[in-house]
Order: structure tokens, then C-alpha cells, then sequence
């Protein structure tokens, strides 16, 4: 039994409880919400499984000692312990909520990553620690900073779905355009890089450094000129299509049993949990580590100054809700930067900018 | 002279009041993030030619030159260090603590005050509110009261108000108020800690080839600083992953020497080192942070050799010296070198790499003065020991590779830490704990108790709510028991 068996487990048992999901969504049958978070429970232990069965893998193949071992050294390793930490938070919305709601949207991009990483069998090669990794705050630093992506994640979510339920009977208000036009660029940076990964398989090369050196060269950053040209037009329609048509969100949200002040109450407390795990775990152990392997607490390396950047906006979030009593559209377009400049620390850092943490690339 | 006095207190309250404002706070923000952006775009290490590629990348090649000049000129290259960048720092200083001690006053009466008894009118003013008749007699109550709130964790006291109304009080968690203010107070402690870190600090590097010291360490632009002592490599070591150039650890072994003489540390005259587990002396710190490889005359193969009699015998020499392996009169000659061997296509050998990452020796072997064979011995492949006449194992090149460290001194960072464990306190206090007030109030109306459970929390109002609403179930509950 290997740690990939069960994280193909995962992902179909996600990909079944999307299913699940969005057939509950449509005929609000007791049973079929009973058998789909019974699928998402039954991924998500799958998940947890494959997550310490890597672990121990990692730790039998770098014979470092389990605290030194954690399987998030590269961004796949990441991107599964990210998606982890999402479906942990989701499934404790759905138990404290009691909402079956949010889980036809979760459970595809759950379902997706993890097939992703699957197909793309990155998971089963394991990569030695180089030594400035080699530290028992490997451990807090990153889970930490992890839970709290995820929860900017989770806040990101809800702050789009509070946005679409007010602000979608004018299409020509700021905040409307806002969180269209930003929900258009998550999505089409997604289809963007599955392209990528199709074209990228379709050329049948080893999968080593494929993203760092592929990103965006199937479609925006193509050696033929007509095919980038064509991406920035497909991605104008899209965007405008996302614009035209992002009303839509308010009618499947109105069908949840949600109301938008329970959506901005979540956004809040989902930042007011990631901000203090962020602070600590990312900023205060990052520093310490920082200090103990290269000498230096802060050297404003690229993915430090953007943590910064991030909690700067966060901090902005928290002080204008307590002490100007920002609620509703304002706050939640804050939210909504907060966690573009949350997917930039994590992943635009590592992709576009060198620095210390570059080796997080891959 | 009246007027010239108002005037003064106005210019410093109009300072004050430009430094409370949240303006000045999103400004500040905005401008450290919107720099710091900027920064992370272009190569801090003062790369020319890299940040050239980068400006060109945005505003195409011809304006490039222009650009990076007006970024160079502007400090965008070394901008951390930058003036400006440090002056928009002292801001963010100046607005956290007026901003904070604008508000504090307010809060700390709220503080120092502990609960009081409430009237009813103001009880039922309260933002939390819930009644429960009960059936029994006040002094029966009484107790089940105290119980009820007790079991959620309020020590509740008895007390009358203005108005004699009979209430028990209790209340959890005032400081958290203070949470914030911590919090605040702890960012500025970090602050101080840099300042005083790039005040009574440095930065430097220091290369030490193997087998050599030095007394000082360099900063910026070859600047030589004094380190009191000297400080000595006495061997540098890489081990690699099985099969990989991928190093799993490096290791240096250093001795302190204090007039020439090596100085005891942990009981010990050199300590080892490795990435994670630096050096500390005197306030100085010694990291590894990176090595390299300097070949030179003077480098010692060290070899173990092992003849036909099978005893070990360890032997180190210079290039283009020989050995003889014991209990023969076979002569091996180290002819060439390559500190990273690698074969290719057509099976011709090339050294792939400027570091010591596969290591190999050519040895010439002779006997009375001919060549019989020669081979490469590879450190890291014993399949390629074995000669004919023995056993040569290629133990090290030893005086070839320097190790690179990080010398620090930051006496700053003891209080950077203090403001870590503060921030820590800090943000525990403002984001997980609340104060909460609960009034239970009580009257006798025709035989029977009422209450009122009347409460307010600075935080997270859903779940006192439901606390109240616990607590009034608790106290039906004891009613019917």
C-alpha cells in the first residue's frame, strides 16, 4: 500500500461527492446531502491517509526523523496539504452551519487538484531535503502558514458569494465589475494551466520542472504569436462573459440556505482564525527558523516581503471592520485582495520571483 | 502671548492629530506595500545586468537603461536600505503608537473597572437578553443561580444596584481588551529590535579556504570588519544523497583562537557546524550558509590505502607527489584531478561541475620506475578502489574547498524575539479570548423569581448568545429538579 492509492481514493471520492453535491443542490433530498458528505468524509480520510503514509515514506527514503519529514517541500506536496486544510475547514462549516451548501463548489476544486497531481504521477517521486531544510520548525512553519491559506481561501469564497448576492442587480457598480473581473482571472489562470498541462503531457517530457518553466507557454507566453494573441482575446471574452453573466452565482446561492450576513460573518471569522495562525506560524517561526539557518530574521526576501504585504492588507481588514465599522460590500472587496495577494505569497512568488524560498518551486 | 501659546499647542496637536489619523495609517500601508512590490520585482544584490533584463521586460529594451537609472538613482535597488524606505518604517512607528494611544485611555477605564451592579432599565439595555420564571422562593434560588454560572465558568458575586435591585455579577476576561494594544506595543518592540540590530550590528560574510583563518569578516563592498578573534577552518565536509548531487548536509569544523591559541568551547577546541546549527562566540554568530571550491597547490589528497598484508595506512600528499602501497613496490602518482567527474555520450570523461560534488583522482601506478596502470578513483564510487596490488580509497581533498559563512552580530535580536513571544500574547488574547459581562437580575413577582440574564461580550456575540440562552436553560432545569 502506497500513499498514491489512496490519494487517487481521494480524489474520486471527491469527484463523486461534487456529483453528489450538485444533485442535492438541484432535489434537496435529505439522502442524497446523507451520501454526499458521507463521500467527502470518506475522501477526506482517504486523504489524511495518504498525507501520513507519504510522510512516512519521506521519512523512510531521508532518514531524518519524522519532525523533519513533513511531505511539503515542493508545490505539489503543498498543493495537497493545501487542499486538505480546505476540505478540513469545509467540513466544519457543514457540521457547525449545517449547511450542505457550499460543498458543490469545494468538493470540484478539491476533486480536480487532486486528480491533477495524480495524473501528472509527481507524487510518487520523492525529493531529498536539501539542508537549509532540514529544521524541526519545517514542521510549524509550514502547516501553520497552510491553515491559514486555506482559511484566506475559504474567506475568499464566501466574500465572492456575499459580493454576488448584493452587488448583482447592477452590472455597471465597481464592486460588480470587482469581483467579476477577479473571479474571471482566478478561473482563466486555472484553465490556463490545465492547458498547460494537457500541451505539456500531449509533448510527453519528463514532468520535472514543468511548471516553473511552463507556466503560461501553451497559451499567453506561446512561441507562436497568434496563439498568445489568441489567449488575451479568449481571455477578454471570458472576463466578459464572467461580467455579462455573473448574476447567475446569485441565483445558485439564492437557492442555499445561507443568508449574505452569514457569508460575511464567515468571511470574518475565517480570517480573524487565519490571521493570528498566519502571524505566528508564518511571520514569528518563519523568522526564527530564518535566523537559525541563514543568520538573519527578515532579509526581505520576495516571499517575506509578500507574507508582509498579505498581512498588512489582513491587518487592514480587522481594523477597519473594529474600529471604523466597515461591513457589507467594503470589507468584503478587502477580503477579496487580501487573498489575491494570499495566492500571489503562496504561489506567484515561487512561480514569477527567485529568492530564498525558491526551491519551494518544485 | 495667550495667542502664541495656542498656536504652539496647535502646531504640536496638529502633528499629533495628522499622526492618529487612519489616513496616514492606510497611506503608510499602502506605501510600503505598493515600494515593497517594487523591490520584490527587481534583484536586491545590486545585479546590474538581472535587473536590466527585468526593467526591460516591463517598458521594452529601449527605455530600459532610462528606467533602471531613475530606479537605481531613486534606490529601488537597494531599497530596504533605502532612506525613504526606512523613514516610511519610522512612520509606521509613529502612526501605530499615537493611533493606539489615542485610543488607550478610553479602554484602559474600561480595564480598571470592574463590573457593577446594573439597574433594571439598564440591564434591559443590555445587548444579550433572556428571562426564566422561577417557581421556587428567592433563597432557594439564590444557590442555583451561583451554580448555573458557575458551571460556564462566571464566578458571580451577589450585589445591589441604585435601584435595590438584587443581581449576581460576573464577568471573564478584561485584559483581553488589551489584547490589541499588546499587540501594537509588541510591533514596536520588533522595530526597536531592528534598529538596534542595524545600529550596534553587521552583516558580513567570511570564505575560509580549509586549513586557514582569519581576524576579521567582510561587509558590503569588501569592508573589513574586526571580529576580536580569530576564527579557524579546520575542515569542510559535503555529504551527498545516495546516487544525487543533491547535498544533504555540509559541515564545517571551526576552531576560536584568542592570540593564537585555540579557545575551549563546550569543552571542545573546534565545534562543528551545519546549516540550522551555527557558531556562537562573543556576541558573534557564524552560519553556514554556502562553500565552494578553490583548487590550489597546496591541497592534500588523503588516501587510505590497504596493500596484500591487509593493514590500513592512511597517507596525504600534494599533486604530482606519489604513495606506496604497503608491502609492495607499487608507486601510484596522482597525475590529474577532477572535482566533479562525469562520463558522457561517446564515453569520454568531462568535469561537469565548479564544485567538489564527485570527486576524482587519476593515479598513475608504477613499479621501478614504468607505468604499469593508471585509473580514476572516484570518492564517492569504492567499486573504483580496488587496484590490482590493493585497495586505494580516496578519502579527501583537503585544503581545496572553502566553507562560506554568515557572520552576524545582532544584539538586537533578544528584543526581536521578546516582541515575537509579546505579539504571540497579543494576538492570543485579541482574537481568542473575550471579555464578557453576565447580569443575572433577579424580582419576586407574586411568589414566584424572575430573572433577567442580561449579558454583553466584546467578541464573537453568536456564541455568548448561545451561552445565555445554556445558561437560562441550566437554570428552568434546576427549577424542575
Amino acid at each position: 500500500m502506497d500513499s498514491s492509492l489512496f490519494f487517487g481514493l481521494s480524489s474520486i471520492a471527491y469527484i463523486l461527492a461534487m456529483i453528489s453535491y450538485i444533485a442535492f443542490l438541484a432535489f434537496r433530498a435529505g439522502a442524497v446531502g446523507i451520501i454526499a458528505t458521507t463521500l467527502t468524509v470518506a475522501g477526506f480520510l482517504s486523504h489524511t491517509c495518504a498525507f501520513f503514509l507519504r510522510w512516512k515514506e519521506f521519512a523512510d527514503i531521508g532518514g531524518m526523523g519524522i519532525m523533519r519529514s513533513i511531505p511539503l517541500t515542493n508545490l505539489y506536496e503543498s498543493l495537497i496539504f493545501f487542499v486538505w486544510c480546505i476540505m478540513l475547514g469545509y467540513l466544519l462549516i457543514e457540521w457547525k452551519y449545517k449547511t450542505r451548501s457550499f460543498g458543490a463548489f469545494i468538493t470540484p476544486i478539491a476533486g480536480m487538484i487532486m486528480a491533477f497531481i495524480d495524473i501528472s504521477g509527481i507524487s510518487k517521486d520523492i525529493h531529498p531535503l536539501i539542508p537549509a531544510l532540514q529544521s524541526n520548525w519545517l514542521l510549524a512553519h509550514v502547516t501553520m502558514s497552510f491553515l491559514a491559506y486555506a482559511a484566506f481561501a475559504i474567506s475568499f469564497a464566501t466574500a465572492i458569494m456575499y459580493l454576488a448576492c448584493t452587488t448583482s442587480d447592477n452590472r455597471k457598480s465597481g464592486p460588480y465589475v470587482f469581483w467579476t473581473v477577479v473571479l474571471a482571472f482566478f478561473g482563466a489562470i486555472l484553465i490556463a494551466m490545465g492547458i498547460d498541462f494537457v500541451a505539456f503531457k500531449l509533448t510527453g517530457k519528463g514532468a520535472e520542472s514543468f511548471i516553473k518553466n511552463y507556466l503560461f507557454r501553451a497559451t499567453f507566453r506561446s512561441a507562436s504569436g497568434g496563439i498568445a494573441a489568441l489567449s488575451y482575446a479568449m481571455l477578454f471574452v471570458f472576463v466578459f462573459l464572467v461580467w455579462r453573466y455573473g448574476f447567475v452565482l446569485k441565483n445558485v446561492i439564492s437557492r442555499f440556505a445561507v443568508s449574505a450576513d452569514q457569508l460575511e460573518e464567515l468571511t470574518y471569522k475565517c480570517i480573524a482564525i487565519g490571521f493570528p495562525v498566519f502571524t505566528l506560524g508564518g511571520l514569528v517561526f518563519g523568522a526564527i527558523w530564518a535566523d537559525q539557518a541563514w543568520g538573519r530574521y527578515w532579509s526581505w526576501d520576495p516571499k517575506e516581503t509578500w507574507s508582509l504585504i498579505t498581512w498588512f492588507v489582513y491587518a487592514f481588514y480587522l481594523h477597519v471592520r473594529h474600529v471604523r465599522g466597515w461591513r457589507g460590500t467594503q470589507i468584503s472587496i478587502v477580503a477579496v485582495i487580501g487573498f489575491v495577494s494570499t495566492i500571489f505569497t503562496y504561489l506567484g512568488v515561487n512561480l514569477l520571483l527567485s529568492g530564498l524560498h525558491s526551491y519551494g518551486g518544485m | 502671548m495667550a495667542d502664541e501659546k495656542n498656536r504652539k499647542t496647535s502646531v504640536v496637536d496638529r502633528i499629533w492629530n495628522a499622526l492618529a489619523s487612519i489616513k496616514l495609517a492606510v497611506v503608510v500601508f499602502a506605501l510600503i506595500s505598493g515600494t515593497s512590490i517594487v523591490g520584490t520585482l527587481l534583484d536586491q544584490s545590486g545585479d546590474v545586468s538581472k535587473n536590466l533584463k527585468i526593467v526591460a521586460k516591463f517598458v521594452g529594451s529601449g527605455a530600459a537603461p532610462k528606467v533602471f537609472a531613475f530606479l537605481d538613482a531613486a534606490g529601488f535597488t537597494d531599497m530596504y536600505h533605502s532612506w525613504w524606505f526606512i523613514a516610511l518604517l519610522y512612520l509606521f512607528a509613529a502612526n501605530l503608537i499615537v493611533c493606539s494611544l489615542e485610543r488607550l485611555p478610553r479602554i484602559w477605564n474600561v480595564v480598571r473597572e470592574p463590573i457593577r451592579a446594573l439597574t433594571f432599565e439598564q440591564a434591559n439595555t443590555m445587548p444579550v437578553r433572556r428571562e426564566v420564571v422561577f417557581s421556587r422562593k428567592k433563597d432557594e434560588a439564590r444557590p442555583a443561580v451561583l451554580d448555573a454560572m458557575k458551571s460556564f465558568g462566571f464566578h458571580a458575586v451577589e450585589a445591589k444596584a441604585e435601584d435595590a435591585t438584587v443581581q449576581f455579577i460576573a464577568e471573564k476576561g478584561r485584559y483581553s481588551r488589551l489584547g490589541v494594544y499588546l499587540t501594537h506595543l509588541s510591533i514596536v518592540i520588533i522595530l526597536a529590535g531592528a534598529i538596534v540590530g542595524m545600529k550596534f550590528g553587521f552583516n558580513a560574510n567570511l570564505n575560509l579556504l580549509e586549513g586557514t583563518s582569519s581576524a576579521v569578516a567582510y561587509g558590503g563592498a569588501d569592508k573589513e570588519i574586526p571580529l576580536g578573534f580569530e576564527i579557524r577552518c579546520e575542515d569542510f565536509n559535503v555529504s551527498y544523497y545516495d546516487g544525487s548531487d543533491t547535498p544533504k548536509s555540509f559541515k564545517s569544523w571551526l576552531t576560536i583562537l584568542e592570540n593564537g591559541k585555540p579557545v575551549l568551547i563546550d569543552g571542545r577546541e573546534t565545534t562543528e557546524i551545519e546549516v540550522n546549527r551555527p557558531l556562537r562566540y562573543k556576541g558573534i554568530t557564524f552560519y553556514q550558509s554556502s562553500y565552494g571550491f578553490a583548487p590550489n597547490r597546496d591541497a592534500q589528497f588523503k588516501f587510505a590505502l590497504i596493500g596484500r598484508d591487509g593493514k590500513k595506512q592512511g597517507v596525504s600528499l600534494k599533486f604530482e607527489e606519489s604513495f606506496t602501497i604497503p608491502g609492495t613496490d607499487v608507486k601510484g602518482k596522482v597525475a590529474d584531478f577532477s572535482p566533479a567527474i562525469a562520463v558522457d555520450e561517446s564515453g569520454k570523461l568531462f568535469t561537469y561541475a565548479e564544485i567538489m560534488s564527485n570527486p576524482a583522482v587519476f593515479v598513475e601506478f608504477s613499479e621501478k620506475g614504468k607505468v604499469r596502470y593508471s585509473r580514476w578513483i572516484l570518492l564517492r564510487h569504492p567499486e573504483t578502489w580496488d587496484v590490482p596490488d590493493g585497495k586505494v580509497e580516496f578519502v579527501d581533498l583537503w585544503g581545496a574547498q572553502y566553507t562560506g559563512l554568515q557572520v552576524r552580530k545582532d544584539p538586537g535580536v533578544e528584543i526581536v524575539y521578546l516582541g515575537c513571544i509579546l505579539m504571540t500574547i497579543g494576538l492570543y488574547m485579541s482574537f481568542f479570548m473575550s471579555h464578557a459581562r453576565v447580569w443575572v437580575v433577579m424580582r419576586e413577582e407574586r411568589g414566584k423569581v424572575r430573572f433577567l440574564l442580561a449579558g454583553s461580550s466584546s467578541k464573537n456575540r453568536v456564541a455568548f448568545e448561545s451561552g445565555i440562552e445554556r445558561l437560562a436553560q441550566k437554570l428552568s432545569a434546576a427549577d424542575k429538579a
